[in-house]
């Protein structure tokens, strides 16, 4: 127990004696939090659109009235001919062209429709994705007001509610996926750099010619991780509920024993790959491109995994980030618990057993 | 027998770096294996110490096989790898306490094995051991290399890239170390290190060349070898070269070391000839044989 | 016969900070001579070294280099000069023709050249075998003899060596110096940094550095002689222990 102990000081020793990994270790969560709270964000403020009106009519004055009056839309500007739409365009500020069609009110009353041309600015997809949602949401509500005393038999009005997430806080969605990735991060790619490093520096073997069993090298690497892993998985939660005001909904005591099982797992992974790694810059590149790429990539973090191709939704289904994000946001988010969530658990535990059973076998007693 | 190397062989993919090599260190013996960079002596040190498996061939340290008992051979041997495998932004102190922690010790518990070296980096004991000179650092890996009172001590290249004084001091304190019984297998590039060895090997390619006391080594040469002198040196070089009697010529320091072919050598003869080449202020002395004469001849 | 110098340094300084790590150096070297620059580690030759070939800007002092200023023409010094060291010589993963087609492209060498000199070098070391090998391939005395004639490609005036033959064996070693000599003998200058004092014994005179100042400078008999020693070694051993 002695020399367990005496292996862990020195660990520490390293880690707060190297600045660059110290920065990585505190630096990292915040800044990415920060960066995805504030910066990186779904949601659309103020885009400026334009309008071709070719009726000007009542109806069409209500219209946009509404729709400059929300606050997602701005700066109207008005246009007089389909000309002027590609040059619109090409000035780069404006996102989407609202056409209005002539003879728009006698249309809407005579023939019970009339046609709206919504054009968006499609090089950026999400943006005027939501553009569009929003501009059909205004238009609908417009629909039912006019048509409030008018009863028309058999019309299907949809309701969309944005349920857990009521106002589309796109932090709230972030917020899992940083802490999947600063989870990665610090358990995995620093546990292989700093095995590979004592490879490098050749102290690994000066470890391997000691009475140290294999398990107690790699148990003292591994501890002091946890240890400041569970640290930032703690300053993430803490940043988001304070700064941002994510509600956690279901059990803290689940969420950390969930985080914990992840660390474990991930730990594992950044063993694993130190065992076949040699340098540290293998190290570095492997855990980059082998975990972290994968994580951000297809484990339902940015991009949703039912829009992934087969074969990706296949690849994200053996990522344990995949299982840890939906945990996350099942009791962040929708306050459930194992009576739910224990299919995904038993998974993440299955992958952890597996991988740290494989880096223990893999671990070398010996140089080759 | 303290270590015992039975028919070693051993390759890396089609690079053969041991063939066939066998020879045994006596118990509280200083022995030193002399050969240059790419002659085995780190895969030999490797072996020994359980880190590599041998192809062929069985080895034992301590009575202890290196295959089987690895584990009490970790036990019981001091390793100095080839370069300075400290941690670097652990200081002084810190470094010998972790090595004696995971040998399950401690440095007042073995501090008089240590004493002697430690006394000269204790000043420093605050400082990192990344900032410390060449022969600091070599001074504090003997240090954590001896914490534990191992009884077979390896050193691997300890010299190598340390100044002249460093060197010396190293090798007095090795002898020191002997004297209280621990067996010392060390491995040097330099062959003027071997005279406080009490026996050495020399090894080149993977292949012993011979393994005995430095002085009977030096006594097996066959030959007489001359130190020749003149104004120039590689126009003395040329000229020998195209002497028919030669047998060796090498560059030492200012001179050349030359061996005839004949058993009845004669230096006038020879004089005579290098100032046919040209040759000005030439000097032919019988001189002393050194390790490193021998090694090249049988290297030949 | 004149004998000119090729490099004349006179009070070469160069401080980091506070810390002065080459002090008010002066010496001179005679073409065709072969002068050993000595010292412990971290004594300050490596400094002083990459002042006179032209990669570090010297504080004070004066140096000429093959005829070239330190501080004005530092590119003419490179162009003249050649370079070798222990640590890095040449491409591992890069065929022995490979090696020699790029170092003397750097050189400016023409296509021409560079076949005529290939074959010239080849010949020499005996290379004809493993000109399409990569060099990792080579056993390490090969590859440092075919990195001393690869730094000689472009004639240089003066070629610098960062300790050549540490750890090589005597064999190769001694093939080694009988290439030195030759150079010397054709009348490059040959300037070998070293920490092994037997590599000194080989040179025309030495210096020996210590915390950056030039303690001794002569050639190793008279060196030992004054010392009354026996060896370099124990001239540094004597000079280190003051």
């Amino acid at each position: 127990m002695k020399r367990f102990i005496g292996f862990i000081k020195k660990e520490f020793y390293h880690i707060f004696r190297d600045k660059r990994s110290l920065f990585i270790l505190f630096g990292m969560p915040i800044a990415q939090i920060m960066l995805f709270g504030f910066a990186i964000t779904n949601e659309i403020n103020n885009v400026d659109i334009a309008i071709l009106d070719k009726s000007k009519d009542v109806t069409t004055q209500e219209i946009i009235n509404k729709i400059s009056s929300s606050k997602y839309f701005s700066n109207k500007q008005l246009i007089e001919n389909e000309a002027e739409i590609a040059s619109v365009f090409k000035k780069g500020k404006v996102k989407a062209v609202l056409i209005f069609e002539n003879d728009f009110s006698k249309k809407l009353i005579k023939e019970n429709k009339a046609t709206i041309q919504i054009i968006t600015d499609a090089t950026d997809p999400n943006t005027a994705n939501t553009i569009s949602n929003f501009t059909n949401s205004i238009l609908h509500n417009y629909q039912q007001e006019i048509n409030k005393d008018i009863k028309i038999a058999y019309q299907i009005i949809p309701q969309t509610q944005m349920a857990y997430n009521a106002e589309l806080k796109s932090v709230f969605m972030f917020v899992p996926g940083v802490m999947t990735i600063i989870l990665m991060l610090v358990s995995a790619m620093m546990t292989s750099i700093s095995i590979t490093k004592e490879k490098e520096l050749g102290t690994m073997e000066i470890l391997l010619v000691s009475p140290l069993k294999p398990f107690q090298v790699i148990i003292g690497k591994v501890v002091p991780y946890i240890f400041l892993s569970v640290i930032n998985a703690i300053v993430i939660i803490v940043l988001s509920i304070f700064i941002f005001k994510m509600p956690v909904q279901g059990s803290l005591i689940m969420l950390g024993a969930e985080s914990i099982l992840f660390i474990i797992n991930a730990l594992s992974l950044g063993i694993l790959i130190s065992t076949f790694s040699e340098t540290q810059q293998t190290a570095m590149l492997v855990s980059f491109m082998g975990l972290l790429l994968p994580v951000m990539l297809l484990s339902g973090f940015i991009f949703p995994i039912s829009s992934l191709p087969n074969i990706l939704q296949i690849i994200s289904t053996i990522i344990p980030a995949t299982w840890y994000i939906i945990i996350l946001k099942g009791i962040m988010l929708k306050g459930v618990g194992l009576a739910i969530l224990w299919k995904e658990t038993l998974i993440l535990l299955g992958m952890t057993v597996f991988f740290m059973a494989l880096s223990i076998k893999k671990y070398k007693i010996r140089l080759e | 027998m303290s270590i015992k190397i039975e028919h070693i062989s051993k390759s890396f993919k089609d690079v053969s770096a041991l063939k066939d090599i066998s020879f045994e260190v006596k118990e509280g013996e200083l022995f030193g294996l002399i050969g240059p960079d790419g002659a085995g002596k780190t895969t030999l040190f490797r072996i020994l110490t359980t880190l590599l498996i041998a192809d062929e061939g069985m080895a034992t340290v301590a009575g202890y096989d290196a295959i089987k008992n690895y584990k009490d051979i970790r036990n019981h041997v001091g390793y100095m790898p080839g370069r300075f495998s400290l941690y670097q932004d652990l200081t002084v102190e810190e470094n010998l306490e972790f090595f004696a922690t995971i040998f399950g010790t401690t440095v007042e518990e073995n501090y008089d094995l240590i004493k002697d070296i430690y006394i000269q980096i204790e000043p420093f004991k605050k400082r990192r051991s990344g900032k410390l000179s060449g022969g600091m650092k070599q001074k504090l890996a003997l240090s954590c290399a001896l914490i534990h009172k191992p009884k077979v001590l390896f050193l691997d290249e300890p010299t190598t890239g340390v100044d002249p004084v460093s060197r010396k001091e190293f090798w007095e304190m090795l002898k020191r170390l002997q004297q209280k019984g621990i067996t010392i297998l060390v491995s040097t590039p330099y062959m003027d290190e071997t005279a406080l060895c009490d026996r050495i090997a020399l090894i080149q390619d993977g292949k012993i060349l011979e393994v005995d006391t430095p002085q009977e080594i030096i006594n097996h040469y066959p030959k007489k070898i001359y130190n020749i002198k003149a104004d120039k040196m590689y126009e003395l070089i040329l000229a020998l070269n195209a002497y028919e009697h030669n047998h060796s010529i090498y560059p030492f320091g200012e001179y050349v070391h030359y061996t005839d072919k004949r058993g009845d050598f004669n230096p006038t003869e020879l004089i005579q000839f290098l100032e046919g080449k040209g040759l000005k202020n030439i000097s032919i002395q019988p001189t002393e044989t050194t390790i490193e004469d021998t090694f090249m001849e049988l290297a030949r | 016969m004149k004998q000119t110098n090729v490099i004349k340094v006179e009070n070469l300084t160069k401080m980091f900070g506070d810390f002065t790590a080459v002090n008010a150096v002066s010496f001179e070297v005679k073409k065709g001579e072969i002068f050993g620059f000595l010292g412990a580690n971290g004594a300050g030759k490596t400094t002083a070294m990459k002042m006179l070939i032209g990669i570090s800007t010297p504080t004070s002092g004066d140096a000429q280099v093959a005829g070239f200023d330190v501080y004005k023409n530092p590119d003419d010094i490179k162009k003249n000069i050649g370079y070798m060291s222990q640590k890095f010589a040449l491409y591992d993963d890069l065929t022995v023709k490979e090696n020699i087609t790029f170092f003397g492209g750097i050189y400016g060498l023409s296509r021409h050249q560079i076949k005529e000199k290939r074959c010239q070098l080849v010949e020499e070391l005996g290379l004809q075998e493993v000109v399409n090998e990569l060099v990792s391939s080579l056993p390490l005395g090969w590859k440092q003899k075919l990195a001393f004639s690869v730094a000689l490609l472009h004639d240089p005036k003066i070629i610098f060596l960062d300790e050549p033959t540490g750890g090589v064996d005597p064999i190769t070693r001694r093939q080694f110096w009988e290439m030195i000599y030759k150079t010397a003998h054709n009348g490059t200058t040959v300037f070998v940094t070293t920490h092994y004092m037997d590599e000194a014994e080989y040179c025309d005179r030495v210096s020996i550095m210590v915390d950056g100042k030039i303690e001794a400078l002569d050639s190793p008999k008279k060196l030992k002689e004054h010392f009354n020693v026996a060896s370099m070694n124990d001239v540094f051993l004597k000079l280190a222990r003051g």
